[in-house]
Parts: structure tokens; C-alpha cells; sequence
């Protein structure tokens, strides 16, 4: 058998050796989607579409799930995941709306405007942020900024105006989306910055050489052209804030309670608690079955805004081939 | 690379002089700037300054902590689950298990996503399929960690997959174990691998593969003597951003590997013990010793944090080595790296 495998490889052996290993990851794709399908299914069957909307206190029922011992009944699979998808779409949305405004500006800095020695020290720090594990984000935002938050930011007055509601302590959604945007925009700032590099230098010199600001000539020519590699990364940032479960997990206060706008500033002090990260701090209890089949659930629906977004960044970057340049 | 995003040079005759006239002028012109356009630049620089302050401040305040709490007894103590926190013991299990767990899962993620690259660059028939297999890389890039670590789970847990963990009595598998965990961490390292490779091998020129071919050598004699050689640094790269990745992941410890306090061996089988047995690394052991678990140990979440962030960063410097000694080859890496 080894002495077989030493022998030089024919092209026919080598391309379907090397096909297989290719469409092992088309496999893996589908298995992922079989298989975490069949294991949500029981909770989507019991809820139907109702699973989506609100339906009380979830983490009432979510800790109904956990007791409700091996064989759950109808009432036992009882959720409607609202106030955590509701929290997921903010905190991601929120998170990249700023990281997008950062980024931009951050890119056109690292690449038209910034004296060389301050790019010297900006790129690194990038390339350091983006690789930053999020544990230590969750790490530094529990220790620091929660406590900083809960103790100069809240004022006593605004506990109280809450106090029968929901405890304001400090993980809330402010710095679950500011650790958030720290997370993200490092990853936006690379992909904008490739973006914007491959933007032909001589669009923007003809737009100076007409009599335009250096300024307006990188905004009004290169950032526009660059548009489709801005909304990849957008999109690239999107998913990973989509995800993101430890770190929100940590700093965000893990209530499963739906922040209402309308509460005016107390709005984001208030604590919440995502898909991803609602998954991670049941994991425990994964071997419950009404449990198992309701995180099974939103790890489906997870996936499946995965795939949209991925979806979105392909069509997103479809103007770039127009240039022949990539993203 | 970083120079030759300068405006371009000056022409001789202008930079014979101490003060060349045009310079100045751009440098002065931001007051005769519409306000607009004023704003924005203010506003740029801003954002820029920010990214560097908030850079500074995360790595300044994480060796702040790190040197204050870092002893090295820490990291060659064993974890003890005790109450009292001087009685802990320190994080040997757990940089044990994330040593142990990057290697599982570089080494299954480098050959699969270099095969796949070299397939989807040098064969890539039928173009459909090149097409579905590059966009279902990008499909598990963008997915997100926990969902990788719950089909893990489900996965491992089905009976062809026993021998890869703990199995009770009656045949259920309990699917958590180092091999589990190190199979799924290999698909977060895969796109970064898949992709440095892939850019490597389309940047070799044309011209190699036919004096190759034009020697007589067969395209499979190629790719194994040629062109795997020259993207060699690239590959490296993108091993490295892969093994950062793993190192830093939490969600698929947490849920697949248990998060356990030591490295618990499963069967009596040396070596294949530990592989099948549970475990902890850094990452879930600054989770469990953080306030949102249940150790509350800060010092010691912050000393394994700093020792993370060192794991880290050197694996980032190693890229810049790699890229460094690749660009000899005439090589071409992302600007930036990240991806």
C-alpha cells in the first residue's frame, strides 16, 4: 500500500485525488445543513411560525426546556425566540453601521492621508486588532468597560426609574456593540484598504490634476469606485458580528429581554442576550431534548444568515470584476 | 509596498531645491478646502487616531495586567478545582490543550485546503463545480463558529464516529473530545489556507508550468515538484492566520471539547487517550475564570490572556517573517494580510 502511494502520481490519480478533497467541502456543506435541520426540526414543528415572534419571558422557558426531562411535551418545546433575534439583529446592525463609518474614514486615512510614521504604527495595530482572540474583547469589556459603564454612566436616578423591570448593571447592549465594533472593523479596514489600493491610481490623479482637492478626489473617485469592496467587507463584518457568541455572551448580561427604543437613552443600557451567545450559555444543558431541538433552531437560523450574507458579499462584489481587480 | 503608496515622486528639477514649491502648496491648501471637505479630513484623521489609541490602549493594558498577574508557576502548575483561589494552581492543562488542539487542526485543515486550491487552480473542470466548491469555502468562512461547534456535535455523536470519543454503556456517544474538537477547528482555519494558497498559485506564471511540462514532466509531477514548492510560503501563511484562529476560538471549546478545568484522558490506549479525552484551553479557561463563569478568578483570566495574546501575536509575526522571506519569490500577499 505505501509503496504505491510513493510512486509518482498520474494526472488522472492527482486531479481526482485532489477533486475529492475539493468536494469533501461541498460534502461538509451539505452534511452541516442536514443535520443541524433534523436535530432544530422538533421545535420549529411544535411552535410552527410562531417560533419567531414573541411569546413572554424566554429565558422562563428556556429553563422550562432544561427540566423538562427526556421525553418534553408540546408545552415543554413552548419559545418565541423574538427578543433574541430581535437583540442579534441590533447589536449586529448597530455594530456594523459604526464599523462602517470607522472603517471607511480609518482606510482612506491608512491609505491617501497618513504621514509614514503614524502608517507604520496603524497597520500592525490593525492586523493585531483583527487577530485579537474575542475572548480577551469579552475579557476586557466584562472587567473594564461593564463596570465603568454600570458605575459613572448609569446614574442611580435611571436604576430606579427601572428597578421593577430590569436591573441596570452594567452589561448592556452600549458595550456589547462598542466591543462589537472594536471586533469588526479591523476586518473592514483591511478589505476597504485592499479595495481602495486597487483602484487605478490615474483615476484619482485626473481628478486632481483637473483642479480637485486631494480630499474630494479620493472620496468622489476612488471610494466610489471602491463601493463593492466597501460592501463586501461590510457584509464579511456582518456575519461575523452575527456570530459572535462568547464575547456578547460576556459583557452583554445574558437577560433575554428586548431593549425598546422608545425608553429613550436608558434604551441602551439595557442588558440582552443574542441567538449565538444564548447557544453558548446553554450548551451545558444541550442533552435535554426540547433544549437541544430549540438551540439546534437558532444555530439553523444562524446558518442560514451565514449563507444570505455570504450570498449578499458574492453579489456585492460582482462590479469589481468589471476592472478586473479583486476584493 | 507601503512606499509605493506615496504621491508619486517629484520630478528631478523640482527636488533640487530645499523647499519644493508644489509640496507646500498641498500640504497648506486643507484652509482653502471647502468646509465639507474640511470636516471629512478632520474626521479622518480622527478615526484614524482612534484605531491607533484604542490599538495602544488594548495591548498597553493587556501587558499591564499580564506582567502584574503572570507568574511562572502559573504556567507550570497543573489547575486545581478548589474554592480557594490561592489553592487553583495554575494554566498548564489548558496551554497544553490549545498546543495540542492548533495542531489537530492545522494539520487536518492544511491538506484538504491546499488539495482544494491546487484542484480549483490547476484542473477546475467542470467550471460549475470549481465554482460551487470555491463559493462553499467562502460559505464555511462566513459561518459562524458556534453553528461549526453544534454540527460538531451532531455529527461525532453518530456511532461510525465512537472511536473518536467517549462512548457510555448502551452506545451513545458523548462526541466531545480533542479529535472532535480539532476536526471542526480545522474548518475555521481552511479558508485562510485555501485562500493564501489559492492566490499563491495563481500568481506563479504561465511560463513555469510549460518549461515544466516542456521537460516532460506530467501536470501531477508539477504540482508536486514545481508549483507546491514555490507557493511554499504562501501555504505557511496562511497556516499561520489558521492557527491564530484556532488558538483564539472559544465557542467550539466550550461546546465540543467540554471546557474542562485538566485534560481528562478517555481509554487506556497511550497517546489516543488524550486525543479521545476532553479538555480545556486558554480561551475557555479566561471564560470560566472571567465574571461571566464560574470560576471568577480575574488575575488568572488575565495572566491566561496575556499568554494568549503572546501565542497570538506571534503567530502574526510569523506571517510578517514568512511574507518577509516570501517576497524574495517575487510573491505577492495581501496588503493588509487579514482576510
Amino acid at each position: 500500500m505505501l509503496e504505491r502511494l510513493r510512486e509518482p502520481w498520474t494526472d488522472r490519480r492527482a486531479e481526482r485525488v485532489l477533486g475529492a478533497l475539493a468536494c469533501l467541502v461541498l460534502l461538509i456543506i451539505i452534511f452541516m445543513i442536514v443535520f443541524v435541520a433534523i436535530r432544530a426540526w422538533p421545535s420549529f414543528r411544535e411552535n410552527g411560525l410562531s417560533w419567531f415572534s414573541a411569546k413572554g419571558n424566554v429565558d422562563a422557558q428556556l429553563s422550562r426546556m432544561v427540566n423538562s426531562g427526556a421525553n418534553p411535551t408540546k408545552a415543554d418545546y413552548r419559545i418565541g425566540v423574538w427578543p433574541l433575534l430581535y437583540a442579534t439583529i441590533l447589536t449586529t446592525v448597530m455594530a456594523t453601521a459604526l464599523g462602517l463609518v470607522f472603517s471607511l474614514l480609518s482606510a482612506i486615512f491608512i491609505v491617501e492621508f497618513a504621514p509614514e510614521g503614524i502608517r507604520r504604527l496603524i497597520v500592525p495595530i490593525v492586523r493585531l486588532l483583527a487577530a485579537v482572540p474575542s475572548v480577551i474583547y469579552g475579557l476586557i469589556g466584562i472587567l473594564v468597560l461593564t463596570p465603568f459603564v454600570g458605575n459613572h454612566l448609569i446614574s442611580p436616578g435611571r436604576k430606579k426609574s427601572v428597578e421593577f423591570v430590569i436591573q441596570l448593571s452594567g452589561t448592556s447592549l452600549l458595550v456589547a456593540v462598542v466591543v462589537l465594533t472594536i471586533m469588526i472593523t479591523p476586518i473592514m479596514i483591511a478589505i476597504t484598504v485592499d479595495g481602495l489600493y486597487a483602484i487605478p491610481r490615474s483615476w484619482k490623479e485626473g481628478a486632481v490634476a483637473l483642479g480637485v482637492n486631494r480630499w474630494r478626489a479620493m472620496w468622489t473617485v476612488t471610494v466610489r469606485a471602491a463601493r463593492p469592496a466597501i460592501m463586501a467587507g461590510a457584509v464579511l463584518a456582518t456575519a461575523r458580528a452575527l456570530g459572535e457568541a462568547i464575547m456578547i455572551s460576556m459583557v452583554s448580561g445574558s437577560k433575554g429581554f428586548a431593549p425598546n427604543p422608545a425608553d429613550g437613552l436608558t434604551f441602551i443600557f439595557e442588558p440582552i442576550k443574542t441567538l449565538a451567545s444564548n447557544i453558548v450559555e446553554n450548551s451545558e444543558s444541550i442533552n435535554a431534548p426540547a433544549m437541544q431541538a430549540t438551540l439546534y433552531a437558532m444555530a439553523l437560523l444562524l446558518l442560514v444568515g451565514g449563507f444570505v450574507l455570504s450570498l449578499a458579499s458574492w453579489i456585492a462584489k460582482q462590479p469589481l470584476k468589471k476592472y478586473g481587480t479583486r476584493a | 509596498m507601503a512606499t509605493s503608496t506615496r504621491p508619486p515622486a517629484l520630478p528631478p528639477l523640482q527636488r533640487s531645491g530645499p523647499q519644493a514649491p508644489r509640496r507646500r502648496r498641498a500640504n497648506e491648501s486643507i484652509s482653502t478646502w471647502r468646509w465639507t471637505d474640511r470636516i471629512g479630513y478632520v474626521l479622518m484623521w480622527a478615526a484614524g487616531l482612534l484605531v491607533c489609541a484604542i490599538g495602544l490602549s488594548i495591548v498597553g493594558y493587556m501587558m499591564f495586567r499580564g506582567i502584574q498577574y503572570l507568574r511562572p508557576s502559573l504556567i507550570f502548575s497543573h489547575p486545581q478545582a478548589e474554592l480557594d483561589q490561592s489553592k487553583t494552581g495554575g494554566f498548564l492543562d489548558p496551554l497544553l490543550g490549545t498546543v495540542l488542539l492548533t495542531i489537530i487542526g492545522i494539520v487536518i485543515a492544511v491538506p484538504v485546503a491546499v488539495g482544494a486550491a491546487t484542484w480549483i487552480v490547476e484542473y477546475g473542470r467542470p467550471s460549475w463545480l470549481a465554482r460551487l466548491v470555491d463559493s462553499g469555502i467562502e460559505i464555511i468562512a462566513g459561518t459562524p463558529d458556534i453553528v461549526i461547534a453544534l454540527f460538531g456535535l451532531v455529527l461525532f455523536q453518530q456511532g461510525i464516529f465512537g472511536w473518536m470519543s467517549f462512548t457510555a454503556q448502551g452506545g451513545a456517544v458523548f462526541g466531545r473530545s480533542f479529535l472532535t474538537a480539532g476536526c471542526m477547528m480545522s474548518l475555521i482555519a481552511m479558508p485562510m489556507v485555501f485562500a493564501a494558497t489559492r492566490e499563491g498559485l495563481q500568481a506563479v506564471p504561465g511560463h513555469v508550468r510549460e518549461a515544466s511540462y516542456a521537460l516532460g514532466k506530467t501536470k501531477a509531477a508539477t504540482i508536486r515538484r514545481v508549483l507546491l514548492p514555490s507557493v511554499k510560503a504562501n501555504i505557511s501563511t496562511g497556516a499561520a492566520l489558521g492557527m491564530g484562529r484556532i488558538a483564539g476560538d472559544t465557542a467550539i471549546v466550550v461546546v465540543l471539547l467540554g471546557a474542562t478545568l485538566t485534560l481528562d484522558s478517555e481509554g487506556s490506549v497511550p497517546g489516543l487517550k488524550v486525543l479521545k479525552g476532553t479538555g480545556g484551553t486558554l480561551t475557555s479557561y479566561v471564560y470560566n475564570n472571567s465574571p461571566a463563569g464560574e470560576g471568577n478568578a480575574p488575575e488568572k483570566a488575565y495572566a491566561a490572556a496575556f499568554v494568549l495574546l503572546l501565542i497570538v501575536v506571534a503567530l502574526n509575526f510569523a506571517v510578517d517573517l514568512i511574507a518577509r522571506s516570501g517576497a524574495k519569490t517575487g510573491l505577492e500577499t495581501s496588503r493588509l494580510g487579514a482576510k
